[in-house]
């Protein structure tokens, strides 16, 4: 599903954020990415979102090859990766339900289909009732289950999240483990970059340490004293 | 819904959106609203005047005609006959024969000469023929074309084109509504870039917006919609307010202008701009607002990117 081949990722200001870094995600599969702040994380879950490009090597989503991906199928591709932002990137102006709304009303659905959708998705993460307020009238959790909301709508192939926990207690942030947990049992395929080591060692799932913008390791989640050995 | 109520209702989404946008912020949509009807007044308020000026002038076309004066000997009835088969020739609207003997008379009576003229032994004066063509071969080429046409005449000694003040007049018209069309198509790309830039603004704005938008698999061209909807507004609402400039100045100055027209015994009355103008105004003024807003859009969208920031 997911497949990195000898990629590194140079930004405009010089700084190279991936080095060679070769990783799979069979289809189906839950992992973690786990790295210190600035290990490269954030870089491998753009390259899978198709946000940034490789400067070298082959990324490979859903068999399409996304340096080679032309522009104007670009936006296609994204609609089949959903995004879940530790800062939830939520339009602040817009209520609950048009945030959700957003990548169906973008893929053209059907105003039944995208009403269907939204609420069903609202069911998911526990915000139904929560429509018509704005994201600024909810707290920093139900703002983030708003972005997963948001991610899961159009029912992807492939969610990805960036810190989703980061915020939130540890109440909240099992909860929202736990969702990912569902949404993998139904198939979708997830890459969680996170700093939250107990979660990850909770889950007993895979866990690929970036350090450096290089791969240092990828393990069952059962392994992880060795992992925090290295950090 | 069917495909093609679901594309009205997304088109309708971005149309209220975009009212939306504009009823946000009234005081920057009035000042942009009020510069474009200004820009947009100008031409239609020249246009307006050109018209009226003509209306009031009628192009002054009664006031151009050819005289042709006949050479001396030529009898009565071949000046009879020559006025009548120029009366048949398309673009001429009235002949006059003035006769030799009505000539004189009419020298005598507004001369003043009556006694010289009793001295003379016979009539000086030739027959001579008015010839006044129809308003729309008034122009210099079709009247230049009769006076030629009538030069050729045997019995021609003179042909005087009269009233070459009108075909000044009227070419001073027509360079105005030269100018006009130019200042019009100037006006037209201050227009385009008013909204141009009000749209690019509007575009930083709403950065963070349009990055959410592509991450979840917005395309440019839907990203684009709501800014070009916009850009419609922007110069239909600057069309209604050209119209309504034009309307209010109008109706300032017709009491003046009719006081005028009637110390010259006319009933003239300023026209305004019609329904015709005004659908004109309000398409054009969208027209050139989308086409501003297009020009911004195309230009700034594709910089954005959700991994650019």
């Amino acid at each position: 599903m997911i497949t990195f081949g000898g990629v590194a990722k140079r930004y405009r200001n010089g700084r190279e954020a991936l080095s060679n870094v070769s990783l799979h995600v069979a289809p189906g599969e839950m992992v973690f990415l786990t790295g210190r702040s600035g290990a490269g994380k954030s870089t491998v879950l753009k390259l899978i979102a198709l946000l940034e490009r490789p400067t070298r090597g082959q990324v490979t989503v859903g068999g399409e090859n996304t340096g080679k991906l032309k522009a104007r199928r670009v936006p296609a591709f994204r609609r089949r990766v959903g995004v879940v932002f530790q800062d939830h990137r939520l339009l602040v102006d817009r209520p609950v339900f048009d945030n959700v709304a957003l990548p169906l009303i973008v893929a053209d659905s059907s105003l039944k289909e995208i009403d269907k959708r939204v609420r069903a998705a609202l069911d998911q993460v526990g915000l139904r009732g929560s429509e018509r307020v704005l994201p600024s009238e909810l707290s920093v959790g139900e703002q983030q289950r708003v972005g997963i909301a948001r991610a899961i709508v159009s029912r992807p192939p492939i969610l990805i999240a960036d810190e989703p926990t980061g915020n939130l207690d540890p109440q909240l942030a099992s909860e929202v483990m736990a969702l990912f947990r569902r949404l993998n049992e139904v198939g979708v395929t997830v890459v969680v970059a996170t700093h939250d080591l107990h979660l990850v060692r909770e889950s007993g799932l895979r866990q690929i340490v970036i350090e450096n913008g290089r791969i240092a390791g990828s393990e069952p989640g059962g392994t992880l004293p060795v992992i925090e050995a290295r950090r | 819904m069917s495909s093609v109520g679901s594309y009205m209702a997304r088109h309708a989404h971005a149309l209220l959106s975009s009212a939306g946008h504009l009823a946000r912020a009234p005081i920057a949509t009035t000042f942009t609203v009020v510069v474009m009807g200004l820009a947009l007044a100008l031409p239609l308020g020249l246009d307006v005047l050109v018209r009226n000026v003509r209306t009031a002038t009628a192009d002054f076309s009664g006031a151009l005609s050819i005289t042709v004066y006949l050479k001396p000997g030529v009898a009565e009835a071949r000046a009879t006959q020559l006025a009548r088969s120029t009366r048949e020739r398309p673009g001429v609207a009235a002949v006059e024969l003035i006769t030799a003997t009505q000539a004189l008379a009419q020298f005598r009576a507004q001369s003043g000469f009556g006694d010289a003229l009793d001295a003379l032994e016979g009539n000086p004066l030739p027959h001579a023929l008015v010839v006044t063509p129809r308003p729309a071969n008034s122009n210099p080429a079709d009247m230049e074309s009769l006076r030629r046409y009538l030069a050729t005449w045997p019995e021609a000694d003179a042909v005087q084109l009269d009233g070459d003040w009108v075909t000044r007049f009227n070419a001073m018209l027509a360079l105005l509504r030269q100018a006009l069309l130019v200042s019009a198509g100037f006006l037209a790309i201050g227009v385009i870039a008013v909204v141009g830039n009000t749209i690019r603004l509007e575009i930083q704005n709403r950065r963070a917006e349009i990055e959410v938008t592509k991450l979840v698999g917005g395309t440019n061209g839907f990203v684009r919609r709501p800014f070009l909807y916009t850009g419609a507004l922007y110069g239909l609402l600057g069309g209604l307010t050209a119209w309504l400039v034009i309307a209010v100045t109008l109706a300032l100055v017709s009491p003046a202008a009719s006081r005028l027209a009637q110390s010259y015994g006319s009933h003239f009355v300023l026209g305004g701009p019609g329904a015709r103008e005004l659908g004109v105004l309000l398409g054009g003024g969208a027209l050139l607002g989308w086409i501003g807003s297009w020009l911004a859009a195309a230009r700034h969208l594709a910089r954005i990117e959700p991994g650019s920031g």
